[in-house]
């Protein structure tokens, strides 16, 4: 029903636009137009579908809970609980599908049968507003199209209108996510102390699980402290970015600086692939390839190393971090002006001391912009993680044993049963809003300097 | 005394000729001025005579260009060399985005030619001085020289040149960006250097070329049409073309 009519509005919009257009043709033969004729057809189109769409979609917001209220009327005299009322007004709704099992009460039939009197009056009221307003409108706009008034203005300002909405709804969200992830932290921090969450040095949430009842609040105390998974996930993005930047930053110099068209040309997308390689992949890598290799290569030195090395973790995600960084600081150099090579070489510099002495620091903060960048993504990198580093959170700075970041911790306490109320799957939140700040805030950095480097030029 | 000697200067673009045949003699301590309409190949002469046509991956260089002597059109040059005694100045001023004296510093650090610190603040308040720019800058070297007025970078550029001491100086439109006043500066600079250095000029602007050089080219379609003293090019041209653009009839 509801698709039939979306439809419907749809493709009377789209017939408006070309009886708006098909009249200011008409129009044209005796008067002078306002506005081209496809503005007659957009604002026609317009008027038809945009107010029938919103009292719709507020329709479908508001009415299932306008009759829920009208089905629970009967129940307010039983003293019930809310969850109890839910409860009941999902009995209600699966009996009036008929997908109901269990015991039927007269009382239950009665209000399924009221649940399905009031959805059909909804249903017909419905689709008689919509068309009312849809007459309404359309005879509203055709009388301006008629009376030939200015018609690019309205469409310009419905036009604005929409981009707004759009960009609200996706304001609306970041900030949805953002408080949802507030409120859930701030409830883990009533049962943890912020104190012991920041800098407890031990991470084991597992030994809180208590199966009735509440857990021993000495045992949270010392089960919740992040340290560990801060310093592992520093640590492997250390080691990520001690393999990304050095070849990063020289294949970008290479390219932008050395390498002729016809290699820049080809080898330019080729390392940009390495950025469209699923992380999953890279992950699997890790823990299958890079990580027994690092382990023989130890053992056969000597060493103890675990299969699971931050080592094998942190190389592979430098290798997907590459791309990051070659990539970008190949562009700002590239961007950086002929006329200062031109000067540079006119001065007598070879290519070497015109990179290190001209387009590297005229490039600089546009780098330290992408490495920041770089070092936001390898912090929020997860799969790779879990697949190669372990979920132990082990406090360590070795780099051939296994440790945990916070991305890897936050999968480990989300999959599987759990329960929502529980500290443990609370703590997810905590981490999650960490990590957030963490990254918002070398972003919001990295963000500055490169807009700072763009002022530069102009 | 002739300083640079080209003979028979053929360039190509990939497969576009631009220069024909170009046979020229630059005196030495002498301002030669080279005229004409864009893309006339002026600027690429003047770009063979320090190999910034190097730079450019398609441009081809045929033909023989003797500076003191030395092949400047042969693989065995040192550029590096060639490019410390030919210094030039370009025609958007392009100043480093560095300090004021790091930009007049950069010659003579990469070819070692200061030994001390002591030196080198010599050398940078000498070019500066003969760039006719210390006195506006001299308390503030270490600012950047990107900050400074349009006709400033240019002379920051025209010190930067003349750090290293080279013997000739190739000028491309290097007032063209510039306002009147700047303009003029620039000029009384040029009749200074030529003291010491040889220098050519590229210029769109027929007056300046007589104003500041002896000696004058004018060139069309890529061919150096007529080539003699200033004063002759500019009263009376033996070519009627030249006659033409001095006239403004074209161009």
């Amino acid at each position: 029903m509801n698709l039939i009519l979306v439809t419907f509005i749809i493709l009377l919009a789209f017939t408006s636009y070309y009886f708006g257009r098909k009249k200011a043709l008409v129009i044209q033969s005796s008067q002078r137009l306002t506005a081209l004729p496809k503005f007659y057809g957009y604002y026609l189109a317009a008027w038809c579908a945009a107010p029938a769409l919103i009292i719709f979609a507020l329709w479908s917001v508001f009415e299932p809970s306008i009759v829920k209220t009208f089905i629970l009327q009967d129940y307010t005299d039983q003293n019930l609980t809310k969850n109890e009322l839910q409860l009941i007004y999902t009995k209600v709704k699966a009996l009036a599908a008929g997908t109901y099992t269990g015991n039927i009460t007269n009382f239950l039939d009665e209000s399924a049968n009221k649940y399905i009197q009031l959805k059909g009056i909804a249903n017909s009221a419905k689709v008689a507003i919509i068309l009312a307003i849809l007459i309404f409108s359309l005879s509203f706009a055709y009388r301006s199209v008629q009376k030939n008034d200015r018609m690019r203005e309205p469409v310009e300002i419905f036009l604005k209108w929409v981009l707004f909405v759009a960009s609200l709804g996706a304001v609306l969200v970041t900030i949805g996510i953002v408080f949802s992830l507030l409120f859930e932290a701030i409830r883990f921090f009533q049962a943890v102390k912020i104190f012991d969450f920041i800098f407890g040095t031990h991470w084991y949430p597992a030994k809180t699980f208590v199966r009735d009842g509440q857990p021993d609040p000495e045992l949270m105390k010392d089960a919740f402290g992040a340290v560990p998974l801060f310093a592992g996930t520093f640590f492997i993005a250390f080691i990520a970015m001690c393999v990304a930047i050095p070849i990063g930053l020289l294949s970008g110099i290479y390219l932008s600086e050395y390498a002729g068209r016809g290699v820049r040309k080809y080898a330019k997308p080729i390392i940009e692939i390495l950025a469209g390689i699923p992380t999953v992949v890279y992950g699997f890598f890790a823990a299958l390839t890079v990580g027994p290799f690092v382990k023989e290569i130890g053992n056969a030195m000597g060493l103890e190393v675990s299969a699971e090395s931050a080592l094998a973790a942190g190389a592979v995600m430098g290798v997907m971090i590459i791309p990051f960084i070659s990539s970008l600081s190949d562009d700002v150099m590239t961007a950086v002006p002929q006329s200062l090579r031109d000067g540079s070489y006119a001065m007598g510099a070879t290519k070497s001391e015109t990179v290190k002495k001209v387009i590297f620091p005229a490039a600089l903060p546009g780098i330290v912009g992408s490495i920041l960048l770089a070092v936001s993504r390898a912090i929020g990198e997860t799969m790779i993680v879990v697949m190669a580093s372990g979920l132990a959170a082990n406090l360590t700075m070795n780099p051939l044993e296994s440790t945990s970041t916070i991305t890897a911790q936050i999968v480990v306490i989300l999959i599987g049963d759990q329960q929502f109320g529980d500290p443990k799957t609370q703590s997810a939140f905590a981490l999650g809003i960490s990590l957030f700040i963490v990254t918002l805030f070398l972003n919001v950095i990295a963000l500055s300097v490169v807009k700072k480097y763009r002022e530069k030029y102009e | 005394m002739s300083k640079i000697k080209a003979e028979n200067v053929n360039v190509y673009y990939g497969s576009k000729q631009a220069l024909f045949d170009v046979s020229i003699d630059i005196a030495e301590k002498e301002v030669t001025a080279l005229i004409g309409p864009s893309g006339c190949g002026k600027s690429t002469f003047l770009r063979c005579l320090n190999r910034m046509n190097d730079v450019i991956e398609i441009c081809r260089v045929e033909g023989s260009i003797k500076m003191d002597n030395l092949e400047l059109n042969s693989r065995k040059l040192d550029v590096v060399r060639l490019r410390e005694n030919v210094g030039m100045v370009f025609q958007k001023p392009n100043p480093f985005p560095k300090t004021i004296y790091e930009n007049v510093a950069y010659g003579p650090t990469i070819h070692g030619i200061a030994q001390s610190k002591e030196e080198m603040d010599q050398i940078v308040e000498t070019s500066l001085k003969k760039a006719a720019l210390w006195n506006e800058v001299k308390d503030r070297l270490d600012e950047i020289g990107t900050g400074l007025s349009g006709g400033q970078q240019q002379r920051l550029c025209i010190a930067r040149a003349i750090s290293v001491s080279p013997e000739v100086i190739l000028m491309d439109e290097p007032c063209s960006a510039l306002d009147p006043i700047a303009t003029a500066q620039i000029e009384e600079l040029i009749d200074d250097l030529k003291k010491e250095v040889t220098i050519v000029i590229v210029t769109h602007s027929m007056s300046q070329a007589a104003r500041v050089s002896q000696k004058t080219g004018f060139f069309h379609l890529g061919k150096l049409i007529e080539f003699g003293p200033t004063d002759k090019i500019f009263k009376n041209p033996d070519n009627q073309q030249t006659q033409d653009y001095i006239t403004g009839r074209f161009g």
